[in-house]
């Protein structure tokens, strides 16, 4: 067991300094030292997309990346979505066209999601399709998915 | 009984945004892993075997119990001197603990657990464990394992064969005798797992004073299974407590086969005294979770040339991996009621064997067993019009079950309470435009294209009845006085009035992403007249303190028609006692009251008039004021159960589910000639599930259905090489769809409410998993009919179906 590092990082604005094992992944030490829960863990090796966060404003997967890597760094995580107590027009819009069944593999849609349309802010579907096929969903059949970010992008793009 | 007269529109039948979303959306669902129930939770890791087949020699513990943080380890000599095997669904002796205890029979099977201060140091000192092994030769194929060479997994049993019945309805062989065609088929359908993307979690705590062991999982019933597991750690019931979150990540059937998990977790709380959690990992997961049988099929049917069909004869032999687990041979049984499809035939032959092998174990997933018995029946059913040079719709047409025989007994027992299969055909025949369709086929021959369309028909059980699983029992064995017999299917719900007139509903019905609590307060709100945002439902399983029984639980499609039953139940019982009351309140006969829009009053409009806020305030705050001889209090708990799921009977007939839907498929495919990539051009699902609650939520569950039937039928398969070694252990490996895979559906429903629910609704939940595969299939084939292919194989790989064509070609 190596001796713990310190870790210094900001999460949805806040920051937070903690020290854990160097081995300690990302997404575990949100969860068990932040006690942010609502990035999950799907399969931890990268593939189900579960635990997508956005790391100095870009998606990426926090079950394959130590806590150490993250130093320094700004991350947005599901529970820094929110505005004002309001839900945030992705939010909404997965809500509006049944985006979710069981919430799984919500926040690293989500999460996935933004990035995406901050980058292409003007999709296709086929476009946003691709996008998506970065995270697993075993409920919706991806349907109500796919038209919640088509109905998000234009909102967002008219915000930005 | 009908709903209360209202003069506001319904809220059943309306897609009413999810109550469940705000928090799902904004990461603070509850899931197991999210879970803190206790302080100072200790993490297991377990020790898995290596090897498909191999005698455990003896285990050295030392190095990993000296390791930091450890707090202790259970081995399989634990488990054979501390817990009893599960009970099985067969007669064969099949000794099935929670980790193996002298053998291991398929790779990743548990043999030890490891507790430590947390996963890091538990995964480290699990990999300080040692077993002695002993390699022994695995077999992996079902119809290998049944050679009088095959390596045997169990010597108490001395063959592989875990059980074998032979059915017969009506007089098939004369059928066969009286046959003008004979159509013979062999089939193969594939081991997959619907994978939920949350895996298995489960967290123990142990209080040895009280001898209470508290178990919190994600387990999605069936209940019975809670009986299962208090005999296995020789607890009394009532001193096992089952406690399920709020939140499941989904499930599909994949969560019913955790208990063993809840057993084994729970013995090591038992042994080191501390609160255990172990949550699976994904390779954890595809190695031994869960998934549904591989099986081989031989079908027989016998028609006549105006393509009446006579009679069929089924032979299985179901894989179940290296021990059978109950519900298991469900793969077999389940459908035993809808074995004939939609069709009118009576004539029936079905001989079932369950097989061992090195493989993970099964148990229900999606589609339980049907997406097998229909991807064999309609392909049955394409050949037979093939052979006839008949269109594949007007086979079918000829052999449905008219809508005048509703409600239907099947041959093999099964009651179909509903349905109109003519008119729900027509209606997706004309949703696909299958005339147009089948224009488009002939341009696209004369091109030289690969174009083809297929058909297919289910009868989609739902609500399981408890007894069809004897059915795996000879009849000799239960006409046994000592044995008895098992039926049912039943639901609790429980409605209170707080003090200041707030509804809330209690569930017991362990929801895994199907939004209960939406649905219960659309029913609770039609029923009391308030809207659904005045309806709070708490759905949270434990045994303890939850109305339940050993049916309960969300799994064959039941929460629509049993748990939602329940709940409007309940809602009536408490609506007749405000009526009740309010009558006593206002000195009137009962009579000449009613309950309207949340509100009782005089049936003439006259008089005073009383909210269920008013009722709630008086009955809370001056209790006495109820009538003499009424329950103080506004609560009313109601139980609905079947009263149609018998046991089987001595000719092997039963009622396996209780309400029977129907769904009628049309699918249109495009074969690349270069690659042999399947494009799916057009697809068509048509519903009948009764009376559709929630049309959101329902066409949510048949996107979802469908896509785990796609998966099955494409890409899907848990693949072993011949020694047992499991080859598509990661994501990488075993192939999810994901978006860009999902098809586009174009889904109408027909409504033919049941007769034997309050709400006239039926189950929807496995919908098209079990129709995909045959309707893919049945359009693969007929795009390639020029070539003369046709699949008989799952899934559809690109490999597969290149190898195929090539072969055709020469």
């Amino acid at each position: 067991m190596a001796e713990p590092v310190t870790v210094r990082l900001t999460v949805n604005g806040v920051g937070h300094e903690g020290r854990c094992e160097p081995r300690k992944l990302l997404v575990d030490f949100l969860r068990e030292d932040l006690a942010l829960t609502g990035t999950h863990v799907g399969c931890e090796h990268g593939i189900c997309g579960a635990c997508t966060v956005l790391i100095d404003g870009v998606a990426a997967r926090s079950c394959i990346m130590l806590a150490v890597q993250a130093d320094g760094a700004e991350i947005v995580t599901i529970e820094g979505l929110m505005q004002d107590g309001a839900l945030h027009p992705l939010q909404a819009a997965f809500r509006e066209h049944h985006g979710l069944q069981c919430g799984f593999c919500t926040p690293g849609m989500l999460m996935t999601a933004l990035d995406f349309l901050r980058v292409n802010p003007t999709p296709t579907e086929p476009e946003i399709r691709e996008a998506l096929s970065a995270v697993l969903c075993r409920c919706t059949g991806y349907h109500g998915i796919v038209k919640a970010v088509a109905a998000a992008a234009p909102v967002l793009a008219k915000r930005a | 009984m009908m709903s209360p007269e209202s003069t506001r529109e319904r809220w059943i039948g309306r897609p009413v945004k999810r109550v469940e979303d705000h928090r799902l959306l904004t990461g603070r669902g509850t899931y197991i892993d999210d879970h803190p129930p206790v302080a100072n939770v200790h993490a297991a890791a377990i020790v898995r075997s290596p090897h498909a087949h191999a005698r455990i020699l003896g285990y050295d513990v030392s190095a990993a119990l000296a390791m930091p943080g450890v707090v202790g380890v259970i081995t399989g000599a634990d488990v054979a001197a501390s817990t009893k095997p599960f009970g099985v669904g067969v007669t064969a002796p099949v000794h099935y603990y929670c980790a193996a205890t002298d053998k291991a029979r398929f790779v990743g099977e548990p043999v030890a657990v490891v507790v430590a201060k947390n996963r890091y140091l538990a995964e480290d000192a699990a990999e300080a464990v040692v077993v002695h092994y002993e390699p022994l030769p695995a077999v992996v194929d079902p119809e290998r394992a049944l050679e009088p060479d095959a390596p045997v997994l169990h010597e108490t049993v001395g063959t592989n064969l875990a059980g074998n019945r032979r059915l017969v309805y009506g007089d098939p062989d004369r059928a066969f005798a009286e046959a003008e065609v004979v159509i013979r088929e062999r089939f193969r359908f594939p081991k997959y797992a619907s994978t939920p993307i949350e895996t298995y979690g489960v967290i123990a705590r142990w209080d040895g004073l009280d001898g209470v062991l508290t178990v919190w999982s994600n387990f999605m019933g069936p209940f019975i299974m809670h009986p299962l597991v208090a005999r296995v750690l020789g607890l009394p019931e009532n001193r096992l407590r089952f406690i399920v979150p709020p939140d499941i990540g989904g499930s599909f059937g994949i969560k019913s086969s955790i208990y063993p998990y809840m057993a084994l977790i729970g013995l090591a709380a038992m042994k080191t005294g501390v609160a255990v959690k172990w949550i699976e990992d994904r390779r954890e997961h595809l190695l031994a979770s869960s998934s549904g049988t591989d099986r081989v099929a031989y079908r027989e049917l016998a028609a006549r040339r105006d393509g009446t069909i006579l009679g069929m004869r089924y032979r299985w032999i179901d894989n179940v991996g290296g021990y059978i687990r109950s519900p298991e041979p469900g793969c077999s049984f389940r459908p035993t009621g809808n074995f004939v499809g939609p069709y009118a035939f009576q004539h029936l032959e079905v001989d079932a064997s369950v097989v061992m092998t090195n493989k993970s174990l099964t148990g229900p997933n999606r589609g339980y067993a049907c997406g097998h018995l229909y991807f064999e029946t309609e392909g049955m059913i394409d050949r037979l019009a093939a052979t006839l040079g008949m269109d594949p719709v007007a086979v079918r047409r000829k052999n449905l079950i008219p809508a005048t025989a509703f409600p239907y007994r099947t041959p093999t027992g099964g009651l179909y309470d509903s349905g109109d299969y003519e008119a729900t055909l027509d209606r997706a025949l004309e949703h696909a435009d299958y005339a147009g369709l089948r224009r488009r086929q002939v341009e696209a021959r004369a091109a030289g294209r690969w174009f083809g369309i297929g058909v297919a028909l289910a009868v989609d059980p739902s609500v399981s009845n408890m007894g069809y699983v004897a059915t795996a029992l000879d009849p000799q064995f239960r006409a046994k006085p000592e044995y008895l017999p098992k039926s049912g299917a039943m639901d609790a719900a429980t409605v209170k009035v707080d003090p200041l007139g707030r509804v809330t509903a209690i569930m017991a019905t362990t929801p895994q992403g199907q939004g209960h609590q939406t649905v219960v307060s659309q029913i609770i709100a039609d029923e009391l007249g308030l809207r659904p945002e005045d309806v709070t439902v708490v759905d949270e399983m434990d045994t303890f303190t939850r109305v339940w029984s050993i049916s309960s639980g969300t799994y064959s499609s039941r929460f629509g028609s049993v748990g939602a039953g329940a709940a409007a139940l309940a809602a009536r019982k408490l609506r007749a006692k405000l009526v009740d009351y309010a009558a006593h309140l206002m000195e009137v006969p009962v009579e000449q009251v009613e309950f309207r829009d949340g509100t009782a009053r005089m049936k003439g409009g006259q008089g005073p008039s009383y909210t269920v806020k008013d009722l709630a305030g008086r009955a809370h705050w001056n209790a006495t004021s109820m009538p003499e001889g009424m329950e103080q209090g506004l609560q009313a708990t109601a139980v609905f159960g079947f009263s149609v799921a018998g046991a089987v009977d001595a000719q092997d007939r039963v009622n396996s589910s209780n309400t029977y839907g129907f769904i009628a498929e049309v699918m249109a495919v495009e074969i690349d000639r270069a690659t042999a990539a399947v494009t799916i051009d057009k697809y068509v699902t048509v519903h009948d599930a009764g009376t559709i609650i929630n049309p959101m939520i329902a066409e949510g569950q048949i996107y979802g259905g469908a896509l785990h039937g796609l998966g099955g039928a494409m890409f899907e398969e848990l693949a072993y090489d011949d020694d047992g070694q499991l080859l598509t252990g990661t994501f990488m490996d075993y192939l999810v769809p994901t978006a860009s895979e999902a098809p586009t559906i174009d889904i109408a429903h027909v409504v033919s409410p049941s007769p034997l629910t309050p709400l006239g609704s039926k189950g929807l939940g496995e919908s098209s998993s079990m129709t995909v595969p045959a309707v893919l299939a049945n359009a693969v084939s007929d795009a390639l009919a020029p070539l003369g292919v046709r699949i008989t194989q799952l899934p559809i790989t690109p490999s597969r179906l290149w190898h195929l064509i090539e072969d055709a070609k020469t």
